[in-house]
């Protein structure tokens, strides 16, 4: 096993993305498909390497930082990594019918999804500034470019919102990238010794817009909720999440220079997102509105690991990042089906869901419960380490808002399960305008699944995240 | 003595069956009813069974414990000690009966799947409860009752029941939240809390003395909501909108036990009763519980609709055994233990009786009961016995509960509880005897059938678990000496208690 491998998480669905423009449209979709197929052979052996070693480094053509550019992979990018592979799987499955060959988006569609592919592997395994811009770049273009591509009005609006936006946070974010340089000389991670305030806010702002936390979030919900599904599923499971994990690890490069003070702010960004979002979810009279605003709120929660600051923090942000990530794929999956059936979006129309799509209202559930982190699920083992941390921490403020998003997260997850399951309404009669694929609902119901059964054995998996705790070492 | 091999599956399995049993229902659908029928009453036998298989071994001294790490240092763990029998053994015959009512009740009605399946899935959580050998797995099966019978209460689908299981989630989930701080500091300060007879907390009296004291009045608080604690009560009146068998199921075989049972774990397995008393919370405790008692049944006196002065006397009834506990000593705490299988029968019997009335002749009103007692004798028998128990007549169930309440009262040194008792058993006089009045010397009133779909076999079972119920109880009544009778077991579990 060569730790060299791991360059073919880059490389891999690369090539795929160049060799796809060039083939006829025709074969394009298989070879997504190919690619996203092998890819779990590419993260076994790495996967055994970062059990061995607790982190695997790939250093490119013998240049050491800080000339040249390092990759790293730990627990946290490993998880990572499996999750993308999963939800990416679960995708393709439900994009299968839908992007066919002979529909018109197909040709743009699947290169596309192969260069998310790349950007997002390469944010999650690079250890220098820079590269990681390029990767988020990527990234953050590729979905733009996704969610304009059903063109409709709705869609091309949010999309030109989202770029916009999205070029601010790489305008700031670069910028605090050229001060650290003019500082240490260098870019790799590795090499930063020393982070001042000013550029630290100018990256983690950069971030922040990128990864929606409020207010600069207002891309998020009209991008998320206007992609089609399989588009909305990656984006809220992968593309916000990339960001997320390179705001955390910029903020660690800082480590004791960064003030206690901003730790708070941050903090308190944190509450205010767990709060708009979950009452604007609360109150979104359109299903992938409310599925949309509740990872604001989600986003909000994963910011309370920079204030609790501490291992049990970590490993229960880290799992809470997957088991988020599943739940929230599957949401979007479901939701897109359902859209696809009711022929509408708004929440009033639910209401019978559970006789006609019985599969879709079930994944809702399962999903719903993993939000509020209602036990056994997975959202329950992250919101337990999550309150264990700030109990030890004595920091109640932070475990109000924890406990007080699971009871806001409640009641919108509650409203829609009785609005789609038990609400007697004259809805409940109309007839299925289009029955979507069941493949699409299986692989829906198989993320929301693995979000919730995650929490009957989170032990191996916790254990693995801790390895990559940064705080670990000293 | 520990249970070798395959046994150690036994409490798992225990809680699986009607897991199971769910599963099979919803898969099959709606339309498979006679499958659908025989999977109820399948698991409902089959796990009436293992509990008797259990029951007896943990009698001969056997020691059942199935764990595993749920989230890291802190285990699930299936434990089955004398109480959990207690409270399985309830639940499992209860829940016999209610399956055999509640398919008489709603075969002809739509979404049965979506019933039965959440409703074995709430009897699992309930099984977890009576299980659960730390305060984490009774959190966990705690939460999973709330959201298996948010279902059944909002079964309906009509604005009022949709408004109800609103403010049972609120009520729910709030007091859900307590718990979890609650829990998450008591794990902090002792690193685990397994149940132990005589509580774990005593090491910690000295040094964190106000922790615990805030700690046990969150736990009391959670764990008071489905209690119905007043003024924690609120859920519970406006429930009263789900259809008859979910009424049995949250007063007398799940939700309501289930918070009086978690009051029971905490004060005498968490915290010990000397050291709830050493911290000065025994007296609050007994207050609250006085308090419920007499303001439930004053509020069911001023109830006019049947179901809702059925769940009032819940309020007032459930909280014997959290004042049974709190008072202490071995006759109190036997007193209020053994209250939670003699409430439950008599409740259950009053609520089959009130559902029945209210699908096969539309009554909902205690103004209607006119003289029904003469047109449904065997119905009206049944309703006279347990509403007299209820007020606690001799030799009836309820009057061996109290008796030991009182004289536990007089031993403990709280005569003035005695009071409160004798008030309250008038105060259930006061709401129980009109009705049987009207029901046996009322002039027969002009009520018509409702025209519903039910066939022979199905009124014959309407009637018949309410017989079955009314008679358990007076059987409980007569051989409370038995050795093997629920007294005789509590007067066994509280003995064990360090006094």
């Amino acid at each position: 096993m060569n730790a060299d491998l791991a360059v073919g998480l880059v490389l891999l669905p690369m090539a795929g993305a160049l060799v796809a423009f060039g083939l006829p449209a025709a074969y394009r979709r298989a070879l997504a498909a190919a690619i996203a197929l092998g890819w779990p052979l590419l993260l076994l052996p790495l996967t055994l390497l970062v059990l061995r070693d607790g982190s695997i480094a790939v250093v490119f053509g013998d240049w050491q930082p800080p000339l040249g550019i390092v990759w790293r992979i730990d627990g946290l990018a490993l998880v990572m990594l499996w999750m993308h592979a999963a939800v990416g799987l679960a995708a393709l499955v439900h994009a299968w019918p839908g992007f066919a060959p002979d529909r018109r988006a197909a040709a743009t569609f699947w290169p596309l999804w192969l260069v998310l592919m790349t950007g997002a592997n390469l944010a999650l395994v690079t250890a220098d500034l820079f590269n990681l811009y390029v990767a988020l770049e990527l990234v953050t273009l590729t979905g733009i470019a996704l969610v304009a591509i059903t063109d409709s009005t709705a869609a091309l609006r949010a999309a030109m919102r989202y770029l916009l936006l999205a070029m601010l946070g790489s305008l700031m974010y670069l910028a605090g990238v050229g001060l650290t340089y003019a500082q240490n000389g260098t870019l790799a991670m590795a090499g930063i010794t020393a982070l001042e305030t000013t550029p630290l806010v100018l990256m983690l702002a950069g971030l922040m817009v990128k990864s929606a936390v409020f207010p600069l979030h207002v891309w998020l919900p009209p991008a998320y909720a206007n992609a089609p599904g399989p588009v909305a599923a990656m984006l809220a499971a992968v593309v916000g999440k990339t960001a997320l994990i390179a705001l955390w690890r910029v903020w660690w490069l800082a480590g004791d220079s960064a003030s206690q003070a901003l730790a708070m702010a941050i903090g308190v960004m944190g509450v205010a997102a767990i709060v708009y979002g979950s009452v604007a979810a609360m109150l979104h009279p359109r299903l992938r509105m409310v599925v949309a605003y509740s990872s604001v709120a989600q986003i909000g929660l994963l910011l309370l690991l920079i204030p609790l600051a501490g291992s049990d923090a970590f490993v229960a942000s880290g799992f809470h990042l997957l088991v988020h990530g599943l739940a929230k794929a599957a949401m979007f999956l479901a939701a897109a089906n359902i859209v696809m059936a009711l022929g509408s979006d708004w929440i009033r129309r639910l209401p019978g869901l559970d006789s006609k799509l019985p599969l879709e209202a079930f994944t809702l559930a399962l999903a719903g419960i993993t939000l509020i982190g209602l036990p056994p699920s997975g959202g329950w083992v992250s919101k337990w380490l999550l309150l264990q941390q700030a109990r030890s921490n004595d920091q109640l403020v932070w475990m109000v808002a924890i406990l007080g998003g699971s009871l806001l997260s409640a009641a919108y997850v509650f409203r829609l399960l009785a609005m789609s399951c038990f609400h007697a309404s004259h809805h409940a009669r109309r007839p299925i305008v289009t029955r979507p694929p069941r493949a699409g609902s299986l692989a829906a119901l198989l993320l929301a699944l693995a979000a919730a059964l995650l929490g009957l054995n989170p032990t191996p998996m916790l254990n693995l995240l801790a390895t990559a705790w940064p705080g670990a070492a000293s | 003595m520990s249970a070798g091999g395959s046994a150690q599956f036994l409490p798992p399995a225990l809680v699986l069956v009607s897991a199971l049993a769910a599963v099979i229902i919803f898969i099959a659908g709606e339309a498979r009813q006679r499958l659908r029928i025989t999977v109820n009453l399948a698991a409902a036998l089959l796990k009436l069974a293992l509990v008797i298989w259990i029951g007896l071994a943990v009698l001969a001294g056997e020691d059942f414990r199935y764990s595993f790490e749920l989230v890291p240092g802190v285990e699930l763990i299936l434990h089955a000690d004398a109480m959990s029998i207690l409270f399985a053994s309830l639940s499992a015959v209860l829940w016999l009966v209610t399956t055999i009512y509640a398919i008489a009740y709603l075969e002809h009605t739509p979404n049965r799947a979506r019933f039965f399946g959440f409703f074995s899935l709430c009897v699992s959580a309930t099984m977890g409860i009576a299980l659960a050998g730390n305060l984490l797995t009774l959190f966990v099966f705690y939460e999973l009752l709330t959201l298996t019978t948010w279902p059944l209460v909002v079964h309906d689908g009509t604005p009022r029941a949709l408004a109800a299981g609103r403010s049972y989630l609120r009520y729910t989930l709030v007091a859900g939240v307590l718990l979890l701080t609650a829990m998450i500091w008591l794990y902090g300060l002792t690193g685990n809390v397994v149940f132990t007879p005589g509580g774990i907390v005593a090491p910690l009296v000295e040094t964190e003395r106000t922790a615990l004291q805030v700690i046990f009045v969150l736990l009391i608080a959670g764990f008071g909501v489905k209690a119905a604690l007043v003024p924690l009560h609120g859920w519970l009146p406006k429930a009263m909108v789900a259809p008859a068998p979910v009424s049995a199921l949250l007063h007398a075989v799940a939700v309501v036990k289930a918070g009086a049972f978690g009051i029971l774990r905490v004060i005498e397995d968490v915290y010990g009763h000397a050291v709830v008393v050493e911290l000065g919370l025994q007296l609050p405790l007994i207050a609250v519980a006085s308090w419920t008692i007499l303001i439930g049944s004053l509020l069911a006196l001023r109830e006019h609709h049947l179901k809702r002065r059925l769940a009032y006397s819940t309020v007032s009834q459930v909280s014997y055994i959290v004042l049974g506990v709190a008072v202490g000593g071995v006759l109190a705490t036997a007193g209020g233990m053994v209250h939670l299988v003699h409430q439950g029968l008599m409740k259950i019997t009053l609520f089959f009786c009130a559902g029945t009335l209210g699908l096969l002749l539309g009554v909902h009103r205690i103004e209607q009961l006119d003289g029904l007692g003469r047109r449904m004798p065997w119905l009206g028998v049944s309703f006279t016995v347990a509403a007299l128990g209820m007020m606690g007549m001799p030799p009836l169930v309820g009057f061996v509960s109290k008796w030991y309440l009182a004289t536990g009262a007089l031993a403990a040194g709280l005569p003035w509880l005695v009071a409160v008792l004798i008030g309250s058993a008038l105060l259930n006089a006061a709401y129980f005897l009109p009705l049987v009045r009207r029901l046996w010397l009322a002039d027969h009133a002009p009520l018509e059938d409702v025209p519903v779909a039910i066939n022979r076999i199905s009124r014959l079972a309407l009637v018949a678990t309410a017989v079955a119920t009314a008679l358990l109880s007076v059987a409980l009544g007569l051989f409370a000496a038995h050795p093997l009778s629920p007294l005789n077991w509590v007067l066994a579990i509280a003995r064990s208690y360090p006094s």
